[in-house]
């Protein structure tokens, strides 16, 4: 049985391989084969997923050493896979979302002469976000970490042709350079610290090492986490990124690899249950990103970053969860597969709102699309109801739970943290509502002309140049597209509910990440119905703004904190004045102390040399009494030294 | 052979009982490398006795590879027949060692010796005067320079092909010098191979005068240091009855237990041990060009014929660091703290004097002079490192450090203008562009001096490093590596200047050498190059050669 894990990684791998190094010849097959060797993995998770679940719960880790990697003395990597509880929730959350989202690119991409790469970075994308959860050590999951670093930049940046995309790809790259130092650094401590860094042996020995070291390797990880997972501060990368074809949007920035700081958390459980203090930071971040990315949700007139602003703020949920140690854990994985499918679900529905469109964005210039696209208007529905957490669909049961967690915090941070997530629901219930509203009620004002804006440039300039304006025509997608849409609708409608049938995925996933009841000052039943207050508040307040008021085609200036939503509260000036300009500064200063100091140094002591040499040489007189005395002389030193050594 | 036979039996003699002669017990065939060079060296003079003047230098040529190709022959024999390990014993009744040591540095000298002979042979790089070729030596070095005799001279086309048997009787003495297993023996040897040295300097068939200087102060200088010795030798008599080594370090250890009546007033005086012992280090150190006894090297090299000046640079560091080393750890591994502190400060000065007064030279024979210096300072932090490391790495370092340096003089043979070679640095501008092969192959010898990676220099270094380190010496790799980096100045600079500056429009010409200097380079560069990649085997040779017998 643990010999098909490799097969897991080792079939998209072999697409990857194929579609990128297999050259034109494969380009009227390439799609087909990346969505075959997709599905085929997804195929090998469900019957490893069937193997599991006819062990009893103790023995249902299975094990894989492929070869030695780096043995070095004490130091050993291998590569190795490890496939348990954790890693089989990933592996099919991977293999299913990725190969419906395979297949709903088929008809997405239809149009594009680079699809077979395309396909190809997809397949590249699945084997290393697998690689990454099925690791039995840091070092392999780093290479993981790093190959979906990669796919990620190559998809982001895969309209190269568009200097914003090719932006922005560079931008998600470098801000996660920062995050994969973090990961780095914490390996290696995990190597001064325990000598090895297998999951068993580092997790296992975390009892007998001083909290100091494990807080140093949990703030490394969770700097990891922050930019993987687009948390604060790391977080500006994720916006932008939303460049990338909406399909990369769903699978690696909505479901599966921005989750993968979640993954290291909840992986890491033991070593941040044993470091307070990390969890703590863990715990804030999270809150603070849960905020920020909804507020941030608000303000965004494409649709696709208020989706991106929505991820931020739902992983900021889990990653508050996973902060909150064995009570949060199996939440934090919970409300993960469930956001992996509603988030994905909207998206894809973006998607086919886009396609329909004239891969239109903005949703000023949507309204009223329900009639013209009548599945992506139910699927994207229910997964609005979905996340927003409307009773029985799947983020109810997640992000309630998480919500109940936090208020299980006790003391005044439950409070703080239970309030938060509440607040956190009532804007998300705000935001989403508003993207309903603008996209698929009201007039339909695609079909009027675009009024010119300095602010947004026109996604038709050759149209408005012409001083002619071709209203689009919204059309329902094509089956290749709606079907996947489809099959993660009826996921987000029911995922949390089978979750929740006797807590059974908390039960799965116990012998992992071990799981205790938090001890809620609130009851469960008060925070539910909370939890309905608020979200009838959030919808109610973006009914009143957006559903009896016509919308605006232009943007209205708005308030300040509108204004700044808009700019994404400020994130990129804020880097642009502490991180360019400073570093410039460093620059600045560090190229003059080089050229003073140390050029000085140097230069100086060249100089010193010279002279003393010059000085020196003048004992060179040529004349041989001279060179006699001196010998005599050295003669005499080396005779009372050796005397003196001896102190006679 | 006979030198070193008969003032051993002389002494013998001295000792015994008289009315009984003992007869010495020599074993021919362990002393066979040095028997065959001597005697070799004797068949050349007769050579230049009566064979005519044509033929000589042909016969002389012939002789010289075949007598030391045969005693390298002779020393692979017997480092096969285990006389390096196992059967490693005392010859000659005790006055010479056939262990490993001695036989992996005579192989060393044979070797160079063998290519020295080549550049010594090398005819074709002077130009031709009255139809005749001519070498690098005067004609009649008798005559007075400028004179009506050297232009006789030179228009009979004399040759001085004396200089193959004063080359092989040098090269004998090398042998002996660090096998030599007591002081009477270590002098002899010295003053065996140091006279035909002296000759040989003064040799030049160029700048005459600068030659002919270089030898006096060689031998006034030398002579001096003789003396030291000499006095050292004396004084180690009187404190331990005996010049064997062994004999010598029994009393170190033990005290002396049976005392001469003759010497009953100094024998166990520490005194006279320790400023004996200090005295012979001064004779060995100024042989290898130590601070401050160095003053000579740099006028001799720039004077000294330049093959001569490879093989004295090469071949004399090597018998002279052996002897050395034989010293330390046969005679004196008893007083190792009281010379240790001693030796590290003159390794110290011996790096960082060569290395410091290198920047400021402007002439390649000097340059490379003080250079030589400063790698006498690394060799020494090695020798003094009194561990097994310490004598392989020693062995090592010269064995690479002599192909490395006779190289690099045979290519400073050939860079010529009018007056014969241009050794100064100015002429060398430019000298990449014109003869790219000629100035990348310098360059790959300066790199080894250097120790840059991938040369013989590195690997050397390292294992001098290496040793002097692990034996307590921290502090003075941190001087080495220091001075390294003063030395890469100035190779780099000689680099740059090669390749990086304009060629001077009246500069000199590269001459295009025979055979034999092209063997020379091509044979330096080889081993650079073998000795710096792949150095493990011959570390193991000269790990496994690094036993001294007792």
């Amino acid at each position: 049985m643990e010999n098909l894990i490799a097969l897991l990684v080792a079939a998209p791998l072999v697409g990857a391989a194929l579609l990128l190094c297999g050259g034109t010849r494969l380009d009227r097959a390439g799609h087909w084969i990346g969505s075959l060797l997709a599905v085929a993995s997804f195929a090998v998770g469900v019957v490893l997923f069937a193997g599991m679940l006819g062990r009893d719960a103790g023995h249902r880790a299975l094990h894989q050493h492929l070869f030695s990697w780096i043995p070095v003395g004490g130091f050993r990597a291998d590569v190795a896979f490890q496939l348990d509880q954790l890693s089989m929730t990933f592996v099919l959350l991977i293999t299913g979302v990725g190969s419906l989202i395979h297949i709903y690119s088929i008809g997405y991409m239809e149009h594009d002469a680079r699809r077979r790469r395309f396909f190809g970075y997809l397949n590249l994308f699945l084997a290393a976000m697998l690689l990454l959860v099925l690791a039995d050590n840091y070092v392999l999951l780093y290479v993981g970490w790093e190959g979906v670093g990669l796919a990620s930049y190559l998809l982001i940046g895969f309209w190269q042709h568009k200097p914003s995309a090719a932006t922005a790809a560079k931008k998600a790259f470098l801000v996660n350079r920062v995050g994969d130092m973090g990961l780095s650094i914490a390996i290696m401590l995990m190597f001064t610290t325990f000598g090895t860094f297998a999951f068993g042996p580092v997790l296992a020995a975390t009892g007998q090492t001083s909290e100091g070291k494990l807080t140093a390797i949990g703030l490394m990880l969770l700097l990891a986490a922050c930019g993987k997972s687009a948390q604060v501060p790391l977080q500006s990368w994720l916006g932008d990124a939303m460049e990338g074809p909406t399909p990369v949007s769903a699978l690696i920035h909505a479901a599966t690899m921005v989750t993968a700081g979640v993954y290291l958390i909840t992986r890491s459980g033991a070593l941040f249950n044993a470091a307070p203090d990390a969890q703590t930071a863990v715990v804030a971040v999270g809150a603070v990103t849960l905020l920020f990315g909804a507020i941030v949700g608000c303000a965004k007139d494409d649709i696709k970053k208020a989706l991106a602003g929505s991820t931020m703020s739902q992983i900021g949920y889990m990653v508050l969860a996973a902060g909150l140690g064995p009570v949060g854990y199996a939440f934090a994985i919970m409300h993960l597969v469930t956001h992996g499918f509603f988030k994905a679900g909207l998206f894809l529905g973006a998607g086919s709102v886009m396609h329909g469109m004239n891969d239109e964005v903005d949703m000023r210039r949507y309204g009223g699309l329900r009639k013209y696209m009548p599945v992506t208007f139910v699927t994207f529905g229910l997964g609005y109801l979905a996340i927003i957490g409307f009773p029985g669909l799947s983020g109810f049961f997640s992000k309630d739970k998480i919500i109940e967690a936090a208020f299980a915090r006790g003391g005044t941070e439950g409070w703080i943290l239970g309030g938060t997530a509440l607040l956190g629901a009532a804007i998300t219930a705000f935001y989403m509502t508003r993207v309903m509203l603008m996209t698929f009620f009201g007039e339909e004002r695609w079909r009027n002309a675009p009024t010119p804006s300095p602010d947004r440039p026109s996604a038709e300039p050759a149209a408005e140049t012409r001083g002619e304006y071709a209203p689009p025509h919204p059309h329902e997608s094509p089956k290749v597209m709606t079907v996947p849409m489809i099959v993660l609708a009826v996921g987000s409608v029911f995922a949390g509910g089978l979750f929740s049938i006797g807590d059974a995925f908390v039960g799965w996933l116990e012998p992992v990440t071990s799981f205790s009841h938090g001890h809620s000052p609130v009851s469960a039943g008060v925070v539910t119905a909370a939890t309905m207050v608020v979200l009838v508040i959030g919808v109610g307040l973006a009914w009143l703004m957006y559903g009896r008021r016509p919308v605006p085609a232009t943007a209205p200036r708005g308030s300040l904190l509108t204004r700044a939503a808009r700019r994404d509260l400020l994130q990129d000036d804020f880097n642009h004045v502490v991180l360019v300009r400073g570093g410039e500064h460093l620059t600045r200063t560090l190229v003059y102390l080089d050229h003073s100091l140390v050029d000085g140094a140097v230069n100086g002591t060249a100089a010193a040399m010279g002279g003393l040499s010059g000085r020196l040489r003048r004992l060179q007189t040529g004349f041989v009494r001279s060179y006699a005395v001196q010998m005599l002389g050295g003669a005499a030193v080396l005779v009372a030294a050796t005397l003196l050594m001896r102190g006679v | 052979m006979s030198a070193v036979a008969s003032v051993h039996s002389l002494w013998t003699v001295a000792a015994g009982v008289p009315g009984r002669i003992p007869a010495p017990k020599i074993e021919y065939a362990q002393l066979a490398p040095t028997l065959i060079v001597l005697g070799a060296a004797v068949v050349g003079i007769l050579i230049e006795a009566f064979l005519p003047r044509r033929s000589r230098y042909y016969s002389q040529l012939l002789l010289s590879v075949v007598a030391l190709a045969a005693a390298f022959a002779a020393v692979i024999g017997l480092a096969a027949g285990g006389f390096g390990s196992s059967k490693a014993h005392l010859a000659a009744m005790g006055a010479i060692a056939v262990d490993g040591p001695a036989l992996f540095l005579q192989g060393t000298i044979l070797l160079v010796s063998l290519i020295a002979v080549f550049t010594f042979a090398e005819r074709r790089l002077d130009p031709a005067a009255h139809g005749r070729p001519g070498d690098a030596f005067a004609p009649q070095p008798a005559a007075i320079p400028g004179g009506e005799a050297e232009r006789a001279a030179e228009k009979a086309g004399f040759a001085t092909t004396e200089v193959f048997p004063v080359l092989l009787f040098a090269v004998g003495g090398m042998l002996v010098f660090p096998a030599a297993n007591d002081l009477l023996t270590l002098f002899v040897a010295l003053e065996v191979f140091s006279l035909p040295l002296y000759v040989l300097c003064a040799l030049a068939r160029r700048q005459r005068l600068l030659s002919q200087e270089s030898a006096v102060k060689y031998f006034l200088l030398g002579a001096f240091s003789s003396a030291f010795l000499l006095f050292g030798v004396a004084l180690l008599y009187g404190y331990a009855g005996t010049v064997t080594y062994a004999g010598i370090a029994e009393v170190i250890s033990d005290g002396a237990r049976q005392v001469d009546p003759a010497l009953a007033g100094t024998m166990g005086n520490d005194a006279l041990l320790l400023i004996g012992g200090a005295l012979v280090l001064m004779g060995l150190l100024f042989k290898v060009g130590a601070v401050p006894f160095h003053m000579w090297t740099p006028d001799v090299y720039q004077g000294a014929p330049t093959p001569v000046t490879g093989f004295m640079a090469a071949a004399t560091k090597v018998a002279a660091f052996g002897a050395l080393l034989r010293l330390l750890y046969v005679v004196l591994p008893g007083m190792r703290w009281d010379w240790r502190p001693v030796m590290w400060g003159v390794a110290i000065l011996t790096m960082l004097g060569g290395a410091v007064l290198a920047i400021t030279q402007t002439d390649i024979k000097r340059l490379l002079a003080y250079s030589s210096i400063a790698h006498a300072g690394f060799i020494l932090a090695g020798a003094i490192a009194a561990s097994a490391d310490g004598i392989s790495s020693v062995l090592f370092y010269l064995a690479a450090y002599s192909f490395v340096t006779l190289g690099a003089f045979a290519v400073v043979t050939l860079v010529r203008d009018a007056g014969g070679e241009a050794t100064h640095l100015s002429k060398w501008a430019g000298l990449g562009r014109r003869s790219p092969l000629l100035a990348a192959v310098f360059a790959v010898f300066l790199l080894a001096f250097a120790g840059i990676p991938l040369t013989s220099g590195f690997a050397g270094k390292f294992a001098v490093f290496k040793a002097a380190a692990e034996s307590g010496g921290g502090w003075l790799v941190v001087v080495g590596v220091i001075s390294s980096a003063i030395a890469a100045f100035f190779y780099i600079r000689v680099i740059v200047l090669m390749f990086f500056s304009e060629p001077k429009a009246d500069g000199p010409t590269v001459a295009v050498p025979s055979v034999l200097t092209s063997t020379a380079i091509a044979v330096g560069v080889a081993a650079t190059l073998v000795l710096g990649v792949a150095p493990q085997y011959f570390l193991d040779l000269a790990g496994h050669a690094g036993i001294f017998i007792r």
